[in-house]
This record gives structure tokens, sequence and C-alpha cells, in this order.
């Protein structure tokens, strides 16, 4: 027997949402979304989530199951029993629930738009078909897998603080018409795409690939189109600079130069910029946490920028 | 055992403090470490979003250098242990791409094999059977009464695949070890969330905004210290700690420990052989829960 623990909601009932608890045998098999149709059908008629297909297709199951967003249809619910008896559910994080385990998507849609997520061709509509080899569909191939179940958005770590983000979903689905082989505004988007809220405030930090259920894995996406921007000389922003000037400091010395790296990125003549690195700059000279001014390089250096010259002419 | 010891460009810069705790830390454990001086900066993330091409390159000339030395590699930052892992799991999983790598690096005489050396965090090695006998065999002052937040970086644990934890979502490798020291691990949401660090000059508010509910949750569940495996993580938590606490109109003052700092305290050595005090937040407070 294991125990559900689910977050309720009914705003008409009662304002505050509250955890109730469902005993449910786990048939053999069973997916975590049979098991809340069990409870729902059985147990309370009154359980709120979505869902529709089943086979991982739809993207309508996400839901938070012990913490992490996840398809409730493409899960073994004893899998997520492994170190206990209970499993939490609660409804996708960073949107606002509307009821139990249903939330409002219209952020996430919105920033869906806001990528302008159709194709701009470069040309008028040819009579037939416009034609993609298959080493330019294989470009857009993983993000165009994404079903838009919200997982990611659900736990990105960046939108937990800033909703301006536009968040791994809508930039992932960026990167699958900023490299569409038949798009012609990929200068237009990228400048877009750097602005802030962009590309160049996503954190690092991968959640979105480990929550993504297909291959679409937004973060590895986003890095695309990072490369794409640079490519494109999109680089009057903090970011793009952050990634040349850390790229020039490897390829002089094999190593990272922390001193110009915060100057290079913040700007020369970004007054205010540089006037922001002061208190933590002044902080670790006196706490004598500032890196060696002579900056040293690596052994065999020579190595490494032959590397860098001999890539360049590929 | 020994290993090749890829420092990472931060432990020899920014915190100092890390490299020598490390250094202390090998030395209380009989461990030998073989740095790697001609290897390159492992990219952190970034120059991958210039020139992915070279990024994997100079990874592969690291592997092969370790080859070459026929050692593990053990990295002490979570950023590079993930981002080695990353260009590994590329190269092996691709064989066109590996012979294109090769290329590259032939004229410097390296060649990248694969399979041939793995790559494991510091807090990798000491959390395998045979680390943990270790720890438990040296340990000559136990941190009984520290009560020690781990976080772990974002790179050691995501993405999953190419994680050394067996469960990234829960993992429990720095809390073994924190109790064989003799502490009393903390377990909270955010130990596995991310400091902000990478964004910190893009966006600085949303960058401290996460530190600091990683900090504020910490706090809140009793922790006296965060330990991290993570320069960058470091970076963010401490050395930004007083804009954090100016922006959220609290005070912290949470000391932050890099992990060999504390192991290297339990092998019986005191803040200032560690350099304790070059910490931006004072780790004063931990002097007394020490004395016991």
């Amino acid at each position: 027997m294991a125990t559900f623990r689910i977050k309720r909601y009914n705003p008409e009932k009662q304002p505050e949402p509250y955890y109730e608890e469902f005993q449910l045998d786990i048939p053999q098999g069973a997916t975590l979304l049979d098991c809340m149709n069990q409870i729902k059908w059985t147990l309370d008629g009154s359980f709120t989530y979505r869902m529709s297909c089943r086979s991982a297709i739809c993207g309508s199951c996400a839901v938070k199951a012990n913490g992490h967003a996840l398809l409730a249809c493409q899960r073994q619910a004893s899998h997520l029993v492994k170190n206990g008896d209970t499993i939490v559910l609660e409804p996708l994080g960073n949107m606002k629930p509307i009821k139990d385990l249903v939330v409002d998507f219209k952020p996430f849609w919105d920033k869906i738009d806001k990528i302008k997520p159709y194709l701009q061709p470069k040309t008028r509509a040819p009579e037939k078909e416009r034609l993609q080899s298959p080493e330019q569909f294989k470009r857009i191939d993983d993000s165009s897998t994404c079903i838009m179940c919200g997982s990611c958005y659900s736990d990105c770590n960046v939108l937990e603080v800033n909703d301006k983000f536009l968040g791994p979903a809508a930039l992932a689905k960026a990167q699958r018409f900023v490299e569409d082989s038949r798009d012609g505004k990929t200068h237009e988007r990228v400048k877009e795409l750097s602005k802030p809220g962009g590309i160049w405030d996503c954190t690092h930090c991968a959640e979105c690939v480990e929550r993504c259920p297909k291959p679409a894995r937004p973060f590895d996406r986003i890095k695309e189109v990072m490369t794409v921007a640079l490519e494109e000389r999109v680089t009057n922003n903090t970011g793009a600079r952050h990634a040349i000037s850390f790229t020039k400091s490897i390829k002089s010395s094999g190593r990272l130069n922390e001193n110009t790296l915060p100057v290079e990125s913040v700007g020369y003549f970004n007054v205010k910029g540089l006037f922001d690195l002061l208190p933590v700059g002044l902080r670790m000279l006196f706490k004598g946490k500032i890196p060696p001014i002579l900056h040293k390089s690596i052994d065999d250096v020579d190595d490494v920028k032959r590397i860098f010259m001999e890539a360049d002419k590929e | 055992m020994k290993f090749a010891l890829f420092t990472g460009c931060v432990a020899k810069g920014a915190t100092r403090e890390l490299m020598l705790s490390t250094t202390r830390a090998a030395e209380g454990l009989g461990i030998e470490f073989v740095e790697m001086k001609s290897a390159a900066c492992c990219g952190a993330g970034v120059l991958s979003e210039k020139t992915p091409l070279v990024a994997d390159a100079l990874n592969a000339r690291t592997f092969a250098i370790a080859e070459e030395q026929e050692l593990d590699v053990v990295t002490i930052c979570s950023t590079c242990q993930g981002v080695l892992k990353k260009t590994e799991c590329h190269i092996d999983s691709d064989p066109g791409y590996k012979k294109k790598i090769n290329h590259l690096l032939e004229e410097g005489g390296h060649q990248y094999t694969g399979g041939k050396i793995k790559v494991k965090h510091f807090a990798n090695i000491l959390s395998t059977e045979e680390g943990l006998n270790l720890l438990r065999e040296k340990v000559k002052r136990p941190l009984a009464g520290l009560k020690a937040a781990a976080f772990y970086g974002c790179y050691v644990l995501r993405p999953s695949e190419l994680s050394l934890y067996e469960d990234s979502d829960n993992p429990t490798g720095l809390e073994q070890i924190f109790e064989i020291l003799g502490a009393t691990p903390v377990y909270y949401d955010s130990r596995t969330k991310c400091c902000g660090f990478p964004i910190v000059m893009m966006n600085k508010e949303t960058s401290h905004d996460m530190a600091g509910n990683a900090l504020i949750d910490a706090i809140e569940s009793g922790a006296d210290c965060v330990v991290t495996g993570c320069p960058l993580c470091h970076l963010s938590l401490d050395s930004y700690q007083p804009e954090i606490e100016k922006m959220n109109k609290k005070g912290y003052s949470v000391p932050i420990l890099h992990l060999p700092q504390l192991v290297a305290l339990a092998l019986g050595y005191s803040p200032q052989e560690l350099e304790m005090d070059k910490h931006i937040v004072s780790t004063a407070r931990l002097d007394k829960i020490l004395e016991g």
C-alpha cells in the first residue's frame, strides 16, 4: 500500500492549499497517471489534473512528483516510491495553480509567442515544398520534439526568482527557428534573444535537461543559440562579451584570467557596470583573494594556441 | 591512492585557499596528487558557447595527458567535473568526432584513446568505500556538534547521465563524508540547486536572489555552515554574501567552506592553515563549535 500525498487547492472552497493523503495499492506496471486516475475514479472524483494521450505525446499530464516535474504517464509509480512508501504530488512550479494539480499556462504560452514560433522565410513561397537536407533537419530535430509539457519551465532555477526570463521551453523553441535553414530572420532573432531575459540569463544549471521528457534538452539548445549569436556578431551585451573575453583568455594563456574577465564582460566604457564591480573587488583585494596580477600561462601553452589556430582553419 | 589533479582556474586564482586546503587534505590522507600543469582550462561551459570544437579538443588533450600519465583525473570544482564529463561523453559516443578531435591534437603529440582513465571529483573519491575507510582511519578531530549543509553545485548532478552520484536528485555523497568527519549533515531542498554564479555578470539581481534563497534555506534548516565542492558556488555564496544581505535587508553571516577545508579540519589542521581567514564571511563562529 502506497500513500499519495497530494497538494489540493480549490479557491472556491478554501483560499489556502492543503495536503491530502490517499492510500492505494499500486498495480504492477501502473504509471503514476494510472494511479491518479484510480484515485479520481474510486476515491475522490473532485481530484483535478490535466491528462489526455497517456502516451507521452500530448504533454498534458506534467506534474511535480517528489519535488520534480515529470510526465505522470511516462513514469512507473513503483519507481517513485523506492525511498519510502509516499509519493508527493504537487502542481508544476513557476506557474499559478488554478485547481489541485492544474496550473495557469498563460505565462508559458506568452513567452512561446514572444520568440515568434513560426517560419519567416527568406524568399516567397515556392510552388512546391521548401526542401531541407537531412543534415539541415538534424540541426532542428531535437528541439522539434518538444511537446510543451512545461516540465522544464516548472523546475527552471532562474524562473523561480525572475519571471521576466523567457525560460527553457521558449528558448529551445527559438533554436528551432534560429537554426532552420529555411528561416530568413536568424540575425534579427538572435539579436532579440540576446536582450535581458533571453539566452544570456540562463544559468547553465541543466535542471531543464533533467526534466525534459523528450530529446529537446533545452539548455543544449540555448547554448546553440548562444553560438549563433556570437557568429552573427551580436556582441553588444554582457553575456557575449563574457564568452569572448573567456575565449581570448584561454587562447592566450590556456587559463582563465579572472582579473580581466569581469571588466571585459561589463565593458570598458560601462561606467555603472564597472562601478558595480568595485565593492566585491575591493572586498576581495582586502582579503587577499584577488587573483595574481601577473597572469601566468599553463605549461605548453603553445600547443593550446596551435589548437585554436587549427580549429579556426576548419 | 595517486591521481592527476586538474586544479581548474579558480583554485589558482580567486579561491587559492581551495588549492591550499586540497593539498593539506591530500597530505593528511596520504593521497598523492600530480598537478596537471599543462592542462588547459575546461572552458567552464563558456568557451563552448564561442567554439564548441576547441572546448572539446582542449578537454580531450587533458584526458590524453592523463592517459600518458596512466592516472585517473581528480577535479576540485563541480563545474570542471561536469564540463570534462560532458566532453568525454560527447567524444566517446561519436567515433567520427573523436577522429576529428585527435586530428587537432596530433601535432602537439597527444592522442585521446578513451576508456583508459576516469574523471572524478574529489568528493567522489572520498565517498567510495575505500575513501570513507581512509577518512575513518585518519580523522583526528571529529567535528562533533557542527551542522554542515552540503551545496553540491549543478554540474556534478545534471544531466544525471554524466553525474557520478547514483541518485542525482537526492545525492548523499557529501553528507556521508560529513558524517564520517563527525559533523551532522543538514538536508535542505536547495542543496542541489543552482547558486546563480554563471549569470552574476549578466543579471546580478537574479544571481544574488538564487544564492540568497539557498542561504536562507540552509539557515532555516539549522546549518552552522555551508560546504561546497565548487569554487564558483563558493564565490557566489561567500564573496557576494554582503550584496545578498544588502538586497534582502538581512544579515546572514553563514560561513561557506570548501569541501577540502572541512576534511582537513577533521584531519587536525587549524583554520589558519587552511586560510579560512581569507573568506569574506568570517568563519570565527565555527571556532567555538570546533573547540567543543
